[in-house]
């Protein structure tokens, strides 16, 4: 019987606590199925399970434990649900369902026969509880990563100025054309830039375990949000360079607004492939990033500036934008990471083919 | 002005039925009883004891074993602007008279149009729970309920006991009152205050918040008892006593249903094609987004009722019977 472990979300995370179940033993759960509310110092995380099957033997609420630490057994036939198979919901449960406009799909039993009531409903429906966020907490978590990322990776760092010229009259054009709702900051360029040309240059797209590189098989760009209260954290957009722009920018929206608001997935936490990070139109100049293990990489966006620019003997006025990267010297070396920032350079250029 | 000060008066079931009968006989000169046995022996369960005595053989007359024809002089006694009273043993020997009931009684007033009002009320006793086997322990309320033109009402109460059957009388239209053998017996307080109760409504008789059970006659002294039970185990349940099967007052049972989400059906007569199988069609049609769980329905079992005690017990609705199904569908396993 397989078991479902204690999540790592993330190098720097060593215990957590289940607050939560969103199962019963004797529920049927699908690969990819929330099972639980852990906490962790980023705040509550909903940890999906990666199994199919019967689910049993949960631990008791509200214990740390540490990463790996079984947290309940997964077994017994394995149901695959099919489409034809209508959800199991009480009349009154998918009224008020329709009423507070939740998917049916989202609903979980917390009966043993499995069919969704109204108290699933409004339990979905409620807030999420809160589980305690620590600014401190998260500081020291912080600390710790950030301390082994300095001790044990040899990083080295490149830079490069590009010309933002081409990309913001593409993103001017875009936004004229568009309702506010639809329009695209020009961090969406730059992640979809990165993720372009991560495809080209894949020996930056991974982990460095066990004394070795393991090419990461998709690219999940870790995104870096700062919190309100303090702190960081840099959760996956899965994908990034299959999705379109629009996409991306929903993506984006809907990743800022729940790790502010709580409510990340765990997959969101631990399958970043590189960490991406933008200062936004109120940072610095450039950025010179920390890897976060076992990552072995992180690209750095600096704030869009005006500045003079030579383009065919002429001094004219350009945004411009300085792109950094620091990398793993175990794994890569300066010419791979200069082919990296050269690559985003010219995604940025053909910002039609983004 | 103060309202002069009143205390209940404990009454038993049966002696309720008698002062609803003798008010009815003092207040208006028009009312008379008639059936098997009322006079002389006092009524086979004892409900007409005395009255001979008290108003004479013109106004309380035994008959032969005859039901549909005394029920047929009701009616034509009512037709023609008296006000009957006419006790049938059982309900199950009312099928009898099931002729002059449906075929006269429920339908004069629709065939001549509006001519002949029918202001017969038949008192029958129904139900079993006494071992008087399978001719004498029936519940056919369901039954009527079926007819338009009837009224049916089943006091569950020493309150409706009492007072239901003025407001019977003073309805134009038939009115079938079904009085249940084992609540004759029954004992509860009557409150002074109240000198009337409306035929109408059903009532909430205990306030829940988890599940309605719905119910009538002495299947609603059960479902109390379950409730209470129920409550220690957590579950809070709300008991309605429908009082009318015909015409059923719907809105307080969707009412209560829309506030507990769900619904148990305890009805002494058989589930194929009974009152209780009606409430949860109109549930299912007027109230199923409420519903958030099946409707459950407890009833006879699907046999005559055994003369045998034990036997007898396993076949009616059972307090057990209604606990366990409640926990069932408030806490499913």
């Amino acid at each position: 019987m397989p078991d479902f472990t204690m999540p790592a979300l993330g190098a720097d995370m060593e215990t957590g606590k289940v607050v939560e179940w969103r199962v019963k033993p004797g529920d049927t759960i699908r690969s990819g199925d929330v099972v639980a509310v852990v906490e962790t110092h980023k705040g509550a995380i909903d940890v999906e399970c990666f199994l199919d099957g019967v689910i049993s033997d949960l631990v008791p609420l509200g214990v740390d434990l540490p990463v790996g630490a079984v947290l309940a057994r997964v077994g017994g036939p394995e149901v695959t649900r099919t489409a034809v198979e209508r959800a199991r919901i009480s009349p009154a449960a998918r009224s008020r369902a329709l009423e507070l406009g939740l998917p049916l799909d989202s609903l979980h039993s917390a009966n043993a026969n499995g069919i969704v009531t109204l108290a699933d409903v409004e339990s979905a429906a409620a807030p999420r509880p809160k589980a305690s966020f620590d600014p401190a907490l998260m500081r020291q978590a912080i600390a710790a990563a950030m301390g082994r990322s300095k001790r044990e990776i040899p990083h080295y760092y490149l830079s490069s100025t590009v010309d933002f010229g081409a990309a913001q009259a593409w993103l001017d054009d875009w936004n004229l054309a568009h309702e506010p709702i639809d329009r695209l900051l020009p961090a969406v360029l730059l992640l979809k830039a990165t993720a372009v040309a991560l495809t080209k240059v894949p020996q930056l797209n991974g982990f460095y375990e066990n004394g070795a590189y393991k090419p990461a098989s998709a690219i999940h760009l870790g995104w870096a949000v700062a919190l309100r209260g303090g702190g960081l954290v840099a959760p996956a957009i899965h994908d990034a360079d299959h999705k379109t722009l629009p996409e991306l920018m929903g993506a984006l929206r809907d990743l800022v607004q729940r790790a502010r608001a709580g409510g990340l997935r765990s997959s969101e936490l631990s399958d970043p492939t590189i960490t991406v990070t933008s200062l936004g139109d109120r940072g610095a100049e450039s950025v010179l990033g920390v890897i976060y293990p076992p990552q072995v990489a992180i690209v750095g966006f600096g704030r869009v500036v005006q500045r003079p620019w030579v383009v065919d003997a002429q001094v004219v006025q350009r945004p411009i934008v300085t792109v950094s990267l620091a990398a793993d010297h175990r794994v890569s070396d300066g010419h791979v990471g200069g082919q990296l920032l050269a690559a985003i350079d010219s995604a940025l250029q053909r910002p039609d083919g983004l | 002005m103060t309202p002069e000060p009143t205390s209940t008066v404990r009454m038993s079931y049966r002696e309720a039925c008698r002062q609803a009968i003798r008010e009815a006989l003092h207040s208006d000169p028009r009312s008379f009883v008639m059936g098997e046995d009322v006079g002389k022996y006092g009524g086979c369960y004892a409900v007409t004891k005395g009255l001979l005595e008290e108003f004479g053989p013109q106004r309380i007359i035994d008959v032969p074993l005859a039901e549909n024809g005394f029920t047929g002089i009701g009616v034509g006694a009512a037709v023609a602007g008296l006000r009957p009273i006419v006790e049938i043993m059982t309900c199950n020997f009312s099928l009898l008279a099931l002729d002059q009931i449906m075929n006269n009684a429920a339908t004069l007033s629709h065939m001549s149009g509006g001519q002949f009002a029918v202001p017969l009320v038949i008192r029958m006793a129904t139900g079993g729970g006494r071992q008087l086997a399978a001719q004498h322990s029936h519940s056919l309320e369901g039954w009527y309920a079926h007819i338009p033109g009837l009224k049916v009402l089943t006091p569950a109460t020493v309150e409706d006991a009492r007072h239901m059957l003025a407001a019977a009388l003073a309805d134009p239209n038939p009115v079938l009152l079904f009085e249940h053998i084992v609540l004759y017996n029954a004992e509860g307080d009557l409150d002074p205050a109240v000198t009337a109760v409306d035929i109408v409504h059903a009532k909430v008789r205990r306030q829940g918040r988890d599940v309605s059970l719905i119910t009538y006659g002495n299947s609603l002294p059960k479902c109390l008892t379950a409730a209470d039970r129920l409550a220690t185990d957590g579950i809070d349940a709300e008991v309605i006593d429908l009082r009318v099967l015909r015409p059923l007052d719907m809105a307080t049972v969707t009412a209560s249903v829309a506030r507990t989400h769900r619904a148990v059906i305890v009805d002494e007569g058989w589930k194929s094609g009974s009152l209780s199988a009606e409430i949860a069609a109109r549930l299912a049609e007027d109230a199923l987004y409420e519903l958030d769980a099946p409707v459950r329905r407890i009833c006879s079992r699907e046999v005559p009722v055994p003369y045998a005690m034990h036997l007898e017990e396993a076949t009616l609705p059972s307090i057990e019977a209604i606990v366990t199904a409640t926990q069932a569908l408030v806490h499913p396993r």
